[in-house]
């Protein structure tokens, strides 16, 4: 299990939980199921957002928040 | 035959292209107004669906379900969720984006599950298909059990077959509940219609999750029984349905859409935010932008600017001529038409900016900003978006104001509108420029022109005031809504030329029709301040002065002392006194408020100098002698205190309206008016104390 925040560019993962409830509910309904796949598309400078490719579109979170996101890392790419 | 209106509304996603399809259903009969009560803009046009069937269609604002999370998508569930609600559609249209389908259905999903009456317009079907994503349309209809129409919004592909399925679907029903919750939640939901007496079993489901439908009292008493007895958290139940919601859509999906091969520049979005979003690059970028902006905002408008202003004066002479001499003459052509010219003259300003933006946002460029710029603006209470209001606000604050809409956290947009106009706006300029150029003389230092450094020094005061207000109102403003930064970033698109056309005239409308009758009536009252005194005063002016040499300058002048606008600045003289201020100052300070640049225009009538040329008002003002020493009375510290005092106060009545407009309460330009007098008239007290 690692947290989304911690991952870098290219990495490739699947949603595991989201610790935070308002963030699961928003993040939930914009389609960041358990078990659905993503990359980390993008990071902005000076510990910004992130950018994570998740259901063929590009969703950007704040560092913060992606903290308090658990994910399952893929390594067979 | 009679034609009947029906009620369409308009729901989807953020950056779907509802915007477009609405643009593109009712053409230029377009209305926008708000929400009673609270600041959501609601945009509601006309369209002819058939021969017989008008329609009046209700642009939602975007979200993505039903569970809303901000004030916005407060406003869309609550048309949806309640009939009896004034804007309850008929027929709901759901844009949808083909490239994105899993997402963007899911809204769609729950509208069905309301049964309502509801036509899926999918949008961008020939995109999908070179990106290789083939979507079997007629299949998802069949799936979904109501109809589904293609088209390109952008293009105004499909617009007729869509109005066609909008008719037919009049009290056509879905054919089926895409996801039954009263399986998933067995024998809560049937209670739950029980108490609310209403059988529709999403709606109870929604309530159960202490969504308020607005219109209805819940029993929560009864709501919060059901839960404890069944064991249910209204968080918990949300999540778990919003699973089961997206676990029944993907099955459909996978029925539904193909993976084929990639045509074109599918790369081509990836390339350009390698430079956009650049750690480097990225701001440079970002910055030259901003420059052409300000550029466009500030010097480009300088001309149509010129030529509204030069209108104005002929209409004015035009009208003072063509009327009868006498009150109403004046009133029209010195309050009417000076108030109506003022409100004109901002219309290419806010036109620029406004085209700037929405070719911005158009493109998906303005996602990227936000991107590179949140971590930097947060820190101070702001956000990504606010860096365009802010700097914008450099050449004024009305259009930099309206800009700030496209932030969607209220405290962040909040904070942003109370800090623009301490940004040195243009009509500062001319202060400026007139009294820099009489206290501080035309020599070099370290190279650079003295006088430029000056006005350089209060620009930047300007910025770093409105960074630490921001700051400290970071902390003063309390926000019920958590401050989110979860956020699509939408791939490049050609902007909509049409989109951004609409953008501007929208933009222009709003200004010239919400702000403007507040400042056509403070205008007439600054007239009548100016152009009446109590008792017989002019008449004894005009006497004495009658046949003596330039009697017009002086009259005018003695006439402005004597006025209810010279009386007030002598009331305020003592209060003003110790920021070096007297009370010719203060009548400038009054008829300020018309607009900051009026000050040069009514220095020169009360010093009597006739016409109101910059260097001649200069050479007038070195001559003035301080009554109590007989030095001139332009001393550095009386000149800094006044420019002080420019740069903080808030002197521009179109700006107040402006803010009403934005925050509808008048608690905001209050707030904004004091803090801003309160920050005038102590650095300008320090600043003349000690210069002094």
């Amino acid at each position: 299990m690692k947290i989304l925040a911690d991952l870098s560019i290219g990495a490739k993962g699947e949603m595991l939980d989201i610790s935070d409830n308002l963030l699961e509910q928003k993040l939930l309904e914009m389609g960041c199921t358990p078990g659905e796949q993503f990359e980390v598309v993008r990071k902005a400078p000076f510990g910004g957002p992130i950018a994570i490719l998740i259901s063929s579109y590009v969703l950007s979170i704040r560092k913060e928040d992606a903290m308090s996101i658990e994910v399952k890392l893929l390594e067979n790419e | 035959m009679s034609s009947k209106t029906l009620k369409i509304a308009l729901a989807g996603n953020p950056n779907s292209g509802k915007t477009t399809l609405f643009n593109a259903l009712t053409g230029l009969k377009q209305k926008v107004g708000n929400y009673p009560g609270i600041t959501v803009e609601k945009k509601t046009g006309k369209a002819i669906l058939s021969e017989k069937v008008l329609a009046e269609i209700i642009d939602l604002p975007g979200t993505y379900s039903l569970f809303p999370k901000s004030m916005d998508e407060q406003v869309a569930q609550q048309t949806l969720c309640n009939n009896d609600n004034e804007d309850y559609p008929d027929v709901t249209v759901v844009i949808a984006d083909a490239t994105n389908l899993r997402r963007s259905i899911f809204l769609l999903t729950q509208i069905i599950d309301l049964n309502m009456e509801v036509v899926l317009a999918l949008n961008m079907v020939d995109i999908a298909t070179k990106k290789g994503i083939l979507v079997n349309v007629d299949l998802l209809s069949e799936e979904l059990g109501i109809q589904v129409v293609a088209i390109n919004a952008r293009k105004r592909k499909g617009i007729e077959s869509l109005k066609e399925a909008i008719v037919n679907a009049i009290d056509e029903k879905p054919k089926k509940l895409f996801l039954d919750v009263s399986r998933i939640f067995k024998g809560v939901i049937e209670k739950v219609n029980e108490i609310r007496g209403v059988e529709n079993n999403y709606a109870s489901f929604l309530a159960l999750c202490k969504q308020k439908l607005s219109g209805e009292v819940i029993n929560r008493c009864a709501l919060n029984q059901l839960c404890k007895k069944h064991e249910i958290i209204p968080e918990r139940a949300q999540a778990k349905e919003t699973v089961k919601r997206y676990k029944a859509i993907d099955k459909i999906i996978l029925s539904t859409v193909k993976k084929g091969v990639p045509v074109g520049r599918y790369q081509l979005t990836k390339w350009v935010d390698d430079l956009l979003i650049h750690p480097i690059l990225g701001y440079v970028v970002f910055l030259s932008i901003l420059f052409l902006l300000f550029q466009a905002v500030f010097s480009w408008s300088a001309y149509p600017m010129e030529l509204i202003d030069g209108l104005f004066t002929d209409l004015s002479i035009w009208t003072a001529n063509a009327m009868p001499k006498g009150m109403l003459n004046d009133l029209v052509v010195n309050g009417i038409l000076a108030g109506l010219g003022g409100i004109v003259i901002f219309v290419p300003q806010i036109a620029f900016l406004f085209a700037f933006i929405a070719f911005l946002e158009d493109t998906g460029y303005m996602a990227r900003v936000s991107f590179i710029t949140d971590k930097l603006l947060r820190g101070v209470g702001l956000n990504g978006r606010s860096i365009i209001p802010l700097l914008s606000g450099a050449a004024c604050a009305v259009p930099a104001i309206m800009s700030a809409r496209t932030i969607s956290s209220w405290k962040e947009r909040l904070i942003t509108i109370m800090v623009t106009p301490l940004m040195s706006c243009s009509a500062r300029l001319p202060v400026y420029t007139l009294i820099i150029a009489m206290i501080i003389p035309a020599d070099d230092f370290l190279g650079f022109n003295l006088q430029g450094l000056v006005l350089m020094v209060f620009y930047l005061i300007g910025f770093v005031s409105a960074i630490g207000i921001a700051y400290l109102m970071k902390f003063i403003i309390k926000s019920k809504e958590r401050s989110y930064y979860i956020m699509e970033m939408p791939s490049y698109k050609i902007p909509d030329w049409k989109t951004v056309i609409y953008a501007i005239i929208e933009k222009v409308k709003v200004f010239l029709f919400d702000a403007g009758k507040i400042i056509i009536a403070v205008s007439i009252v600054l007239w009548f301040l100016s152009s009446f005194a109590p008792g017989k005063k002019f008449e004894q002016i005009e006497q004495q002065w009658a046949g003596k040499v330039d009697a017009e300058m002086h009259i005018a002048a003695d006439k402005l002392e004597a006025s209810y606008a010279g009386i007030i600045g002598k009331t305020i003289e003592p209060a003003i006194k110790p920021l070096g201020f007297d009370w010719k100052i203060g009548i400038s300070l009054i008829t300020s408020f018309a607009a900051r640049e009026v000050f040069v225009g009514t220095m020169s009538t009360i010093y009597s100098v006739g016409g109101d040329n910059i260097q001649s008002i200069q050479e007038r003002l070195k001559n003035v002698k301080n009554q109590d020493t007989g030095e001139a009375f332009f001393t550095p510290a009386v000149g800094i205190s006044l420019m002080l005092f420019y740069a903080f106060a808030m002197q521009c009545m179109s700006t107040l309206a402006i803010v009403y407009r934005e925050t509808k309460h008048w608690k905001w330009p209050a707030i904004q008016f004091l803090y801003m007098g309160v920050l005038a008239y102590f650095s300008s007290f320090i600043a003349y104390q000690i210069l002094s």
